[in-house]
This record gives C-alpha cells, sequence and structure tokens, in this order.
C-alpha cells in the first residue's frame, strides 16, 4: 500500500514538471508559430528542426544537456544558411533542405541506436527539474524578446521597404528571430523530437489564422492552441502510456479540423 | 528605347541651373548629385541630377523598367548608390510604397496596420485617416469601426488601400511624401479622386510630393516639376515645356500616343 503510494506519487511529481515545460513551451511554440506563418516560414521552420539531430547526438556522446547540442547545431545551422544565402542566390528553402538532408543523414548515423527514437519523437518522461526551468526561462525569454520585436517585424513581413523607410533594421531583425527559432525548436524537440517539431509551431498558427481576423486575436490563440496541444497531448499519452510526440501532434491537427468549421467563405 | 538623345545634355544643364537658383532660395529640400545605382554590374541609373523644393510636386514618369521605383528607393536610402543623395536635415519623409507584399488573408485590421507605426497610442490614428478624406465624425463612427478600422488590410479594395497607405505615410507629420503609384489596380473613379486628396495635401499641410506616376494627365494636372526618367535623366523641367511630342518620343522610343491621347480630353 505503502509502496503504491508512493509510486503514485512520483508520478504526480514528474507529471507536474511534464505539464508545467508543457504549458510554458507549447505557450511559447504557439506564440513564435504565429510569426513564423506570418512569413511562410512553416516549411522553414519544421526542416530547420531536423538540424537538431546531430547536435542531439554529439550531446549524447558527450554526455551534454541534449538542450544545449539541438541549440548549438541550429545556430551553426542558421549561420551558415545566412551566409550561402548572401553568397549565392539560392533561396533560402532550397538551402534549408539541403542542411535539412544533410543534418538528418549526420545525425542518424552519430545518432546511439537506443537513443535514436527518443531524438527523432522525443521523449518527455524523463524530464528534470533543470529541464523545467530552463524551459520556463527560456520560453519567457522567447516571448518577451518577441514582443519587443513585433512591430517591426510585422511591418518588415508586409514590406521590407516600407520597415527600412521608418528606420527599422531589417536584417537584424530577421537575425534575432531566426535565434528565437532555435531557442525554441530546440526546447520543444524534448517534448516532440526533431522530426514532429514542425507541426507544434505551424499547426496551432494556421489553425488560428483559421478563426481570426485581427493579429492580437491571432497571436493570443495561436499560442493557446500551442499550450492545449502539447498540455493535452501530454495528459493524453500518460493515460494511455503513448509517446507523447505524436499524440501533441494529433491533438493539434485535431484542433485544425475544429478550426476548419468556422474558416470563412472564401 | 532610347537612353540618350542629343538633348539629353540639355536637359542636364537645365537641371543644374534651375537646382542652382533653387539653392540659392535656400528652399531645397532635397539635391540629387550624379546618381547612380548598380545591381550586379548592371546600370539602373545612371548619372541622375535633379533638386527639389519645398511644397514642389515633382512627377517621375518614364517607361516601364526605367529605374522608376529604383530611384525612390535610392532616395529613401534602402539601396546602395554612387553619387550624393542630401536632404536637408531633420527633414521627415513619409514613403507610399506601390504594393505590400501581403497575403489576403493576412490577419491584420487596418488599425492594427497603423498602430505599427503611431507613436501615441493609437491617438495620432484618426487625424490622418481624415486627412485622407475619410469621414471620423460621431454620425460616422460605425462605419469607421467597421468597414475601414477594424477591416484586414488584404480585403480592402486598390484605392481604399492607397488612401490608407498615404495615411500611414503622414503618421508623424512627414514633410515630403514619396508617392508611388500603383500601374494597376485602382479603377479611374478612385484614381481621380487620390489626385485630388494628393493636392489638397500639398496645399493644406504644405507637403512636398515626389510621384512616380504612368498617367500623363495626371502629371500635366498636378506636377510643377517633372522628370524623364529611363535609366538617365532625358529631361527635367515644368510639364507643358518638356512633355511635348519630342520629348515624349526620346522617353518612350517613338510612343507619341501619350501625347494626342492628353490632347483629346
Amino acid at each position: 500500500m505503502a509502496a503504491n503510494l508512493n509510486s503514485i506519487s512520483i508520478f504526480m511529481t514528474i507529471n507536474w514538471l511534464q505539464i508545467i515545460t508543457g504549458i510554458f513551451v507549447g505557450i511559447a511554440s504557439g506564440y513564435l508559430g504565429s510569426f513564423m506563418i506570418l512569413r511562410r516560414m512553416a516549411l522553414v521552420g519544421d526542416a530547420l528542426s531536423h538540424v537538431a539531430l546531430p547536435g542531439i547526438a554529439l550531446a549524447l556522446l558527450f554526455n551534454l544537456n541534449p538542450f544545449l547540442g539541438a541549440f548549438g547545431t541550429l545556430f551553426l545551422g542558421i549561420i551558415s544558411i545566412w551566409l550561402i544565402e548572401n553568397k549565392t542566390e539560392l533561396s533560402t528553402e532550397s538551402l534549408v533542405g539541403l542542411f535539412f538532408t544533410v543534418s538528418l543523414a549526420i545525425g542518424i548515423l552519430i545518432t546511439p541506436d537506443e537513443e535514436l527514437l527518443e531524438a527523432l519523437f522525443g521523449d518527455i518522461s524523463q524530464i528534470t527539474l533543470l529541464d523545467t526551468t530552463l524551459a520556463i526561462v527560456l520560453s519567457l525569454m522567447v516571448i518577451l524578446v518577441m514582443k519587443l520585436i513585433s512591430k517591426k517585424f510585422i511591418l518588415g513581413t508586409i514590406s521590407e521597404d516600407l520597415a527600412k523607410s521608418t528606420g527599422v533594421n531589417v536584417g537584424k531583425i530577421n537575425f534575432v528571430f531566426l535565434m528565437l527559432v532555435a531557442v525554441i525548436v530546440a526546447l520543444g524537440i524534448k517534448a516532440v523530437g526533431t522530426l514532429l517539431m514542425g507541426a507544434l509551431v505551424i499547426i496551432p498558427a494556421i489553425a488560428s489564422k483559421n478563426i481570426t481576423r485581427n493579429m492580437n486575436s491571432y497571436i493570443f490563440s495561436s499560442a493557446l492552441f500551442g499550450l492545449v496541444s502539447l498540455v493535452g497531448g501530454i495528459l493524453i499519452s500518460n493515460y494511455f502510456s503513448f509517446a507523447p510526440g505524436p499524440i501533441v501532434v494529433l491533438v493539434s491537427a485535431f484542433i485544425f479540423l475544429l478550426s476548419l468549421i468556422f474558416v470563412e467563405k472564401k | 528605347m532610347l537612353c540618350k538623345q542629343p538633348n539629353h545634355m540639355i536637359w542636364l544643364f537645365a537641371g543644374k541651373i534651375s537646382s542652382i537658383i533653387s539653392a540659392m532660395k535656400n528652399d531645397v529640400v532635397l539635391e540629387v548629385e550624379k546618381l547612380s545605382v548598380s545591381f550586379n554590374e548592371n546600370k539602373v541609373l545612371e548619372n541622375i541630377s535633379f533638386s527639389l523644393k519645398m511644397g514642389e510636386v515633382l512627377a517621375i514618369v518614364g517607361p516601364n523598367g526605367a529605374g522608376k521605383s529604383v530611384l525612390f528607393r535610392a532616395l529613401l536610402g534602402l539601396i546602395p548608390h554612387t553619387g550624393s543623395i542630401s536632404w536637408t536635415a531633420d527633414i521627415k519623409i513619409g514613403y507610399v510604397p506601390q504594393k505590400l507584399g501581403l497575403e489576403r488573408e493576412m490577419p491584420l485590421t487596418v488599425r492594427e496596420f497603423l498602430s505599427l507605426k503611431s507613436s501615441k497610442n493609437g491617438q495620432d490614428i484618426l487625424p490622418v485617416l481624415e486627412s485622407v478624406g475619410i469621414n471620423i465624425g460621431p454620425k460616422n463612427e460605425h462605419h469607421l469601426e467597421h468597414h475601414i478600422l477594424n477591416r484586414r488590410l488584404g480585403f480592402l479594395s486598390g484605392g481604399e488601400l492607397q488612401r490608407i497607405l498615404i495615411a500611414w505615410a503622414l503618421l508623424g507629420n512627414p514633410d515630403v511624401l514619396l508617392f508611388d503609384e500603383p500601374t494597376a489596380g485602382i479603377d479611374i473613379g478612385g484614381e481621380g479622386t487620390i489626385y485630388n486628396l494628393l493636392h489638397k495635401l500639398q496645399t493644406s499641410s504644405k507637403l512636398t510630393i515626389l510621384l512616380i506616376s504612368h498617367d500623363l494627365n495626371i502629371v500635366y494636372k498636378y506636377a510643377d516639376t517633372v522628370i524623364c526618367l529611363n535609366k538617365s535623366l532625358v529631361c527635367f523641367g515644368e510639364p507643358h515645356e518638356v512633355l511635348d511630342p519630342k520629348g515624349l518620343s526620346d522617353l518612350y522610343g517613338g510612343e507619341s500616343k501619350f501625347y494626342q491621347h492628353i490632347h483629346d480630353h
């Protein structure tokens, strides 16, 4: 009986860490995702998340926090894409395509077999207090920084010339934004894995876009859907003992389906 | 297409003289000297010199690909160039772009769009809407809220969007307005009112206006000075002086039907 209670309380503790992480990462992913969709960066964000795989593998090999490894390769990937983009006439989309496949190839080769599934599809069950603290701090940071640059970012999305003519440093804003994307992707990978992270930034935003007609409510409900998807996914997967990653994606897909009901006729 | 005509130098010379004269009057707001712009070693603008006086309406005309919008972007400091562009110190420039890179469904209302530039917590939005001819009185509150402020930017008609873009440019009380006319998308009726509006703004707010126009009727009607542009400066002067059949065929390569068209009206 005592052992039983003990195991329940342990289960509860782990669960709360997962839920709190889910709340913050979910809000931050949905929030940032809404801006990615504004920029038509859906596929870029999706593909970019795969760049994290070799980083996770390296972190596992050297016994570091996987977040650091993921962020490291994402950071390098973004810088390289940015540099090659300035050097050649290739589009970001095509370069991301290159980096995504190469990273996936390297990642699969160097990730230890027993860790591969976790890296690809996420595993939040072993989350530590440190992970949760990191997730809270970084999620809040991402939201705060994005909030600060949001006006300039939106303006740059509508018209780069218009933004520059009012003194916005579009290049700088875009760079900061990509760094935020790297942080949020590295954070979300813990929960949903590199293969499914794209869903966490894309689906809440497009569902929100279906039902909203102004920027404030679009961004707000995207963040809300991110939260519901991640927390709902974690709860359901814990209950049925499924892997959380796929369930999170399915919950957000369900929200998207519901949003289709409210989409206005063209 | 004719880039350089024998009279090109004369016009350049005339431009120089007029800029010297206006500099003497000390009301020049913009002085452009030997401006050239290249994209990948491809010259898009070559050796452009002209000046702009306070309160003047300067129209830029020329065929497609003549570099009209490039000239604007250079004047705004958006692209690298050689030569000099000197604006009067502390001058405020409002820019009305030809179009926005905006998808129709983008969830951004007119109010939110204007708030991106508005500095006074939205307090300055109503006055600029009024100055672009939108009724803001209490009687019009419903219309203003539902059909303008809360409407999505992508759902505005061409003429409405132009109006809102001008309102945007007017936020912050600019001294100079750079207006890049869209090639398409605005019906004739709407177009007439936009130019009436610009004319009104020029006289009431003492705005200096630089406008790119595709409609020579507009240029005749509203511009004090005109620049004919085709990579280089083909002409610079008052519309009725420089937009004669000769000048137009120099600019558009023999398509003097524009001239006929104007005189049919």
